[in-house]
């Protein structure tokens, strides 16, 4: 039985109530299959970050189906969620790094949410994720002292150190410099080819359009192309 | 200190680290907690004092059962009882002995004008075992006339007076048109209504209140025979004595009652009450007001930790964390300052103002308890980070 972790089906999603209420998602059915780069492109609105929300477990499914690692989303109550949200690993357009942790520290939150303390062998493998992110002499810094691109690096080392099996990335290079989201993108290929993660990314970079495995449009909540690279 | 947090929480110490790292607000978080710690304790301390100063009088007594007149409120602000009831009482079964008690405010004045009020006990010098069992023998003395012990410790009364009475000597002053010899000491401490206290046999008690009456003394004392329990002579007691213009009660339940009266009907007590729930209101307020803003500033953090999967238990543990770190910080420069407060009150009043172990402890557990409920509050601005919001 091929592994499916994100299977999406007859999915609409809507804001706003009364007459106010606006259909951002049109009856969208999806399946990525594990491991792999997926890159969800279209213009603004289109409804890329909310499919993303959605898949992430970060907004309630009001119509239709999402399963994520096999598990329905549609209806699950808070402690599924935030059990399959720990599986997860995501990547924000803005770093969201905690001000007042070391860049060490912070991405060994990646690791505590699932119950490892702040012991010998975790701060090995955050020192080893920051070492290949080019971060190996700014593990100490807090994020006020470091630069835009290294923050994002940082909250990258954070998504990954957990070896989540799907990671969610919205806009993740935006904020790096061509070298750095070079890295960034072939790290998460690498984890896709070594343990199977599977990525989906909203992106408008072209150089990770290039990368991509699988790139799906969306315009207007619905899925216009679906094409394998 | 993030060593130890890491140890106890099993995890970073988000809460210790995000507090120091402003550590302009965190210095005025800890000053404000610093500060309502100081309250409670200086309001503690003088409701304390004024706790110990009101009983502190039964320390010169040695009895077990006192009766007083019904319209008194506390040992010294008591009315007259007619002695007779003195001699009833002996009939009753398990009495042993009374005595008389005569209580009256004297005032004196010093060398450079200023006044001091003493509050002055009269009694039986026959019966000296109705004294505490350090004034037994001084008791002796008193039966010379026009004398007195006078309290070390009241307020105003020269040193040199003080220092020359324990090493023996003697002094002697006039009052009410009648000269009072001070032939030794004993140690109270003065209080709210007075500035110190003196003892005396009851025939000089009346020669220096001539218009009280050896027939109506402010108390009666009861002493009762050995092995008889004391609430049984009580009972007795008031079935034997007429009803309706009499209080009888345990010494152990009178000073109890003095406390109460003190505490609950005085302006002083009530105002102290006042400032102690001041005190801790400020407290709430501060650290809600830190812990609510720091919440806050961190509302995108705290999104992110919930989109990574972080439960509601992380983040109550975090402003809990902060919660009890402003506590124990803010208590310990509160406690220290307040104790430098208490010994410049003791020096200035000579009230009893005494830091005690049992109110550091409540003072302490209280702070953590106000820190730990302020931060619960302030946990309700958690609901407004949304990880949704984050994409």
């Amino acid at each position: 039985m091929e592994n499916v972790p994100i299977k999406v089906a007859s999915l609409n999603h809507y804001f706003g109530t009364g007459e106010a209420r606006k259909q951002a998602i049109f009856d969208i059915d999806l399946s990525v299959a594990a491991g792999g780069l997926t890159v969800l492109v279209g213009p603004s609105g289109s409804g890329k970050t909310t499919l993303l929300t959605l898949i992430g477990c970060l907004r309630e499914v009001q119509e239709g189906s999402v399963r994520v690692l096999n598990q329905e989303v549609y209806g699950a109550n808070e402690a599924v969620l935030v059990g399959l949200r720990r599986r997860l690993g995501f990547i924000f357009q803005a770093h969201n790094l905690h001000e007042s942790l070391t860049a060490t520290q912070n991405v060994l939150m990646g690791l505590q949410v699932q119950g490892a303390g702040n012991e010998l062998k975790a701060r090995v493998a955050t020192h080893h994720i920051l070492d290949i992110l080019g971060l190996s002499d700014r593990r100490d810094y807090l994020p006020g002292n470091l630069s835009g691109g290294q923050k994002q690096r940082v909250a990258v080392a954070r998504a990954l150190i957990s070896n989540p099996e799907v990671v969610l990335a919205d806009e993740p290079t935006a904020a790096l410099d061509k070298e750095s989201g070079h890295t960034v993108v072939k790290l998460l290929k690498a984890l896709g080819a070594a343990r199977g993660t599977t990525t989906v990314m909203v992106t408008h970079d072209p150089r990770i359009l290039e990368m991509a495995d699988r790139i799906i449009t969306l315009e207007d909540g619905r899925i216009v192309a679906d094409e394998l690279s | 200190m993030s060593w130890l947090i890491s140890l106890v929480f099993g995890r970073l110490p988000i809460g210790w680290l995000q507090l120091t790292h402003n550590r302009g607000r965190f210095i005025a978080a800890v000053s404000g907690v610093a500060f309502a710690n100081l309250l409670v304790f200086m309001q503690l301390g003088i409701m304390g004092a004024l706790n110990d100063s009101t009983v502190a009088p039964y320390s010169l007594l040695n009895a077990d059962i006192i009766l007083s007149s019904e319209d008194g409120n506390t040992l010294t602000d008591s009315g007259h009882i007619p002695r007779v009831r003195m001699f009833q009482a002996l009939s009753v079964a398990g009495v042993a002995q009374s005595a008389p008690l005569f209580i009256g405010n004297l005032p004196f004045t010093l060398d450079d004008g200023s006044t001091v009020s003493l509050l002055n006990f009269g009694v039986d010098t026959a019966k000296p075992n109705f004294a505490s069992s350090s004034l037994t023998g001084s008791l002796r003395s008193l039966n010379v006339e026009n004398t007195a012990l006078l309290d070390q410790g009241t307020r105003g009364m020269p040193r040199t007076v003080i220092d020359d009475l324990t090493s023996g000597g003697k002094f002697s002053f006039e009052t009410g048109g009648n000269t009072l010899t001070v032939v030794g000491t004993m140690e109270v401490g003065g209080g709210f209504l007075a500035d110190g206290m003196m003892m005396m046999s009851d025939q000089t008690f009346l020669r220096f209140f001539p218009k009280r009456s050896s027939r109506a003394p402010n108390h009666i004392l009861i002493q009762t025979e050995v092995g008889v329990a004391t609430d049984v002579v009580v009972a007795r007691l008031q079935n034997a004595l007429p009803a309706g213009n009499i209080k009888i009660q345990s010494m152990k339940d009178a000073a109890a009652n003095d406390l109460i009266y003190m505490s609950t009907k005085r302006p002083t007590g009530i105002i102290f009450g006042f400032g102690v729930f001041m005190g801790v209101l400020v407290g709430l307020v501060i650290v809600y007001q830190v812990l609510s803003t720091d919440v806050a500033d961190h509302l995108r953090e705290y999104a992110t930790f919930k989109a990574m999967g972080f439960g509601q238990q992380f983040f109550l543990g975090i402003v809990l964390e902060e919660a009890i770190i402003l506590g124990i910080f803010g208590f310990i420069p509160g406690f220290i300052v307040s104790m430098g407060l208490y010994a410049g009150l003791v020096s200035i009043t000579g009230l009893p103002v005494m830091m005690s172990a049992s109110r550091a402890i409540m003072v302490f557990l209280g702070t953590i308890v106000a820190c730990s409920a302020s931060g619960a509050i302030a946990t309700r601005r958690l609901a407004q980070a949304d990880p949704a919001d984050l994409f």
